[in-house]
């Protein structure tokens, strides 16, 4: 049964990794249209 | 190329989750381990995307470095070692050194590789994007070895008791390979020098020359990491192999995805500082000439 929870451990640490990841992803396209949207009033 | 992006999530997801009910539900326990041994389908191919995302790493810097001189000349190297390895493989005091278990017809094969991929990007990416692709396959490649060097100690304490083994070659090499990945990363994102991106792939270059010996450790010496168990001469059950495959489709596929958006991301960002330098530049032309006629009437 304790082995189970490191199975289940390693599953979550993967998926917890890769949703952090996507994360910064989407936080750095959101600043980037920010800046191209400020770009396009100041023209 | 719009329409691609969420039929391919879409794929993606459903694999995700066909890999997972076949690693939980259908894949036989391990008579040694019991349940925990699966995590090998999430730590070994992790292990293997990032492998390949650090190749790509290295081919684009390779052909980032030698574009504008020497691209002829290294493009002919490439092809002259794929074939010279593939002759190689097939003399007799070369098989006698490759390792036991290890087959000569996979060696040919990786060899022949070689200058298919080289050819593949070269094809696919000029200029610029090279560079976009480089920097791309790094930072995903990170991301996957975390979780190699995230996964293999939770997977290490119930079976040998002991979260790292310190010394143990393969563990000391994926986590420098690591560093070395990091440290790219880190130098691109701080460096504003003009020679960032040669810098970057030099070290990229190098950094490179890790996989391969991450690889062939287990082969080469005894480490507490099991020795190779896939190609290796081991036995695996046929369900186990499957579902391996499977879950490496599975993350192929899903790391591709993320590849494919920080590609973006990336040609986006340089698009952005393009325009910032554009604006600047036209800002500072338009105070010079109104600056003239003071500079004038002041003579």
């Amino acid at each position: 049964m304790n082995a189970v929870k490191f199975l289940f451990a390693a599953y979550i640490a993967t998926w917890v990794i890769h949703c952090f990841y996507i994360g910064t992803l989407v936080t750095r396209f959101r600043r980037l249209r920010q800046q191209l949207k400020e770009l396009g009033k100041g023209k | 190329m719009k329409r691609l992006f969420p039929i391919l999530s879409i794929i993606t997801a459903v694999l995700l989750a066909y890999a997972l009910r076949q690693a939980l539900v259908v894949a036989p326990t391990d008579a040694l381990q019991g349940d925990v041994y699966r995590i090998i389908y999430y730590h070994v191919p992790s292990a293997w995307t990032a492998f390949l995302l650090f190749s790509i790493n290295f081919v684009a810097s390779i052909q980032y470095l030698a574009r504008a001189k020497a691209e002829k000349l290294v493009k002919w190297i490439v092809i002259a070692i794929g074939v010279a390895g593939v002759i190689a493989t097939f003399l007799p005091p070369v098989q006698q050194q490759i390792p036991a278990g290890m087959r000569p017809s996979a060696v040919a094969t990786t060899f022949l590789m070689i200058p298919a991929f080289y050819l593949l990007i070269g094809w696919l990416f000029r200029g610029e994007k090279l560079d976009i692709l480089a920097v791309t396959s790094a930072e995903v490649g990170v991301v996957f070895c975390t979780i190699v060097l995230v996964t293999g100690p939770i997977w290490a304490r119930p079976v040998w008791g002991i979260w790292w083994a310190p010394g143990d070659i393969r563990l000391t090499l994926t986590l420098v390979l690591w560093l070395i990945y990091v440290s790219y990363l880190v130098l691109r994102r701080f460096s504003n020098s003009a020679q960032t991106q040669i810098l970057a792939a030099a070290l990229a270059v190098f950094g490179a020359l890790d996989v391969p010996l991450v690889y062939l450790s287990i082969w080469f010496f005894r480490t507490q990491h099991p020795q190779p168990v896939i190609g290796g001469g081991g036995s695996m059950d046929p369900r186990m192999w499957h579902t391996l495959l499977i879950s490496w489709l599975a993350f192929l596929c899903f790391g591709f995805l993320i590849c494919w958006s920080r590609f973006r991301l990336e040609t986006l960002h340089r698009e952005v500082e393009h325009a910032h330098a554009m604006e600047s530049l036209i800002g500072a032309e338009a105070s010079a000439k109104a600056s003239m006629p003071l500079s004038r009437s002041a003579k």
